[in-house]
């Protein structure tokens, strides 16, 4: 008999190796106590949380907090459905209505995940003639979208401009094209030129998904994203975001203006099959949407500790993933797996916790230690952050 | 020469510059497992073809191709 793990040996003798060289595996770590969106107690020690998408430190907001409590005691735990059948509650359609008014569009639709909103929307609306033109730097979600269907798939090198025309030009006369961007791409936490993208795909007669996963809540004057920023809104058609960052809770959604856009809820399969988000979740979502919609200060915040974290690890010495800050997501990259896990350890041992990425998630094969900046980070943990990194970063030999 | 010749030398001149190991090009040789190339070298070959071609070559056809035999087949196929 064949073995059907064995082709996963490669990823588990890698494994093996780090491990067996002394270092603590970065994937398995426990947080027993979370105290705010920056501080948890992980292996009995304090540590500042600084790999956790939690942009907007929503999730310990008293008014979300308190949504969440009441819709446990009002509507219980689970819906047990789906939206089609018996998942929708009122707190659904509340989440969804806050979401249309977030963004100022006529149609929104909730998912269980963010990772599931990709895939049905990507899925259903490309079919078997039509081509989707994407970038390679795309989220998994967004590959594993283009998967589930049974569309051509064209992807084009990094917010390479001319490469999209280029291929967008190419694409059979009469053939339906949606072209996939991202406002934020998450790893090297670099912004896409979508002003220029949007108008070459409207001039070639595509439609646009701008994924905004790690721009909600931040970029833009109103927090709706680099879209927003960029001044594209208007010719974008299909918005996906999710609750699990800015939102600070979980789920996914699509917003859009499309007029036909309802009928999605009967065709796409991954919100058909699976049930609804529970009520708590909904209620904390829907408080914390409309709660974003008035948080210029925080924003404003949120770019001074980004703007301090980029210029403070760059003073250091480290090799960052962008020259200037463009986001929340600051990339610190590593020479290697080997350099990164040990930074990363000695990072946790001084009491900080970063995201390690490595490939197959990485561009070009890059190791990096991806920090993600709240906006209740104080001036303080900033600093104390900067420290840090330079004990970890001249323990470890990563800079001198 | 042929059109599927040229087509041929042309696809062999535009391996070259990623064949790192310097690797005989045959009809027969494979991307992946004789040239060793990793999805962005894959991503940076292909739209030079594309560009040379002027043709499209989705990820889809890409997952069928698998020698350079039949990359020169797919675009002698695609200009057709």
């Amino acid at each position: 008999m064949s073995d059907l793990f064995s082709k996963f040996d490669p990823v588990i003798q890698q494994r093996d190796e780090l491990l067996g060289a002394g270092y603590t595996d970065p994937f398995s770590l426990v947080m027993e106590k979370v105290e705010s969106p920056t501080v948890a107690i992980c292996n009995g020690k304090r540590t500042i949380l600084l790999g956790t998408y939690n942009y907007m430190g929503m999730t310990f907001d008293p008014d979300v907090v308190a949504a969440g409590k009441q819709a446990l005691d009002d509507f219980g735990s689970g819906t047990t459905g789906s939206r089609v059948l018996n998942g929708t509650y009122v707190g659904h359609k509340a989440v969804e209505q806050a979401l249309m008014d977030f963004y100022a569009m006529d149609h929104a639709m909730v998912f269980s995940t963010g990772y599931q909103a990709n895939l049905g929307v990507i899925s259903t609306i490309a079919g078997k003639e039509d081509y989707i033109v994407l970038d390679i730097d795309s989220h998994a979600s967004i590959y594993d979208g283009c998967a589930l269907g049974n569309a051509q798939i064209v992807p084009f090198r990094h917010n390479d401009v001319e490469a999209l025309e280029k291929r967008l030009k190419r694409i059979p006369e009469g053939a339906g094209k949606l072209v996939v961007l991202e406002g934020v791409y998450s790893m090297l936490g670099d912004v896409a030129p979508l002003k220029e993208m949007v108008r070459i795909s409207k001039e070639n007669g595509a439609m646009v998904l701008v994924d905004e996963a790690h721009s909600m809540g931040f970029i833009g004057e109103h927090g709706r994203g680099v879209a927003e920023a960029q001044g594209v809104m208007d010719d974008v058609d299909f918005i996906i975001g999710t609750f699990s960052k800015s939102v600070g809770t979980v789920g996914g959604f699509c917003v859009s203006n499309h007029p036909k856009f309802e009928i999605l809820r009967l065709v796409c399969r991954p919100y058909v099959f699976t049930a609804s988000l529970p009520p708590s979740v909904v209620a904390t979502a829907a408080t914390s949407i409309r709660k974003l919609m008035n948080s210029a200060d925080k924003r404003a915040h949120l770019w001074e500790n980004s703007k301090r974290l980029h210029a403070g690890l760059r003073q250091l010495g480290f090799t960052l993933g962008t020259d200037t800050p463009q986001s929340a997501i600051i990339a610190v990259i590593m020479p290697d797996l080997e350099k990164g896990a040990a930074m990363w350890e000695a990072l946790l041992n001084e009491g900080l916790y970063v995201n390690l990425a490595r490939p197959p998630a990485t561009p070009a094969n890059m190791t990096l230690l991806r920090c993600s900046l709240c906006a209740l980070h104080t001036e303080d943990q900033v600093g104390e952050i900067l420290g840090m990194f330079a004990a970890a970063g001249r323990a470890t030999g990563c800079i001198s | 020469m042929s059109d599927r010749q040229e087509t041929y030398a042309k696809t062999v001149e535009l391996i070259a510059p990623f064949n790192k190991k310097g690797v005989a090009i045959t009809e027969a040789t494979r991307f992946a497992q004789d040239l060793e190339w990793d999805s962005l070298t894959v991503l940076d070959f292909v739209a030079n073809v594309e560009d040379e071609f002027d043709v499209l070559i989705s990820m889809n056809m890409q997952a069928e191709i698998e020698t350079v035999g039949q990359l020169v087949d797919a675009l002698e196929r695609l200009k057709a």
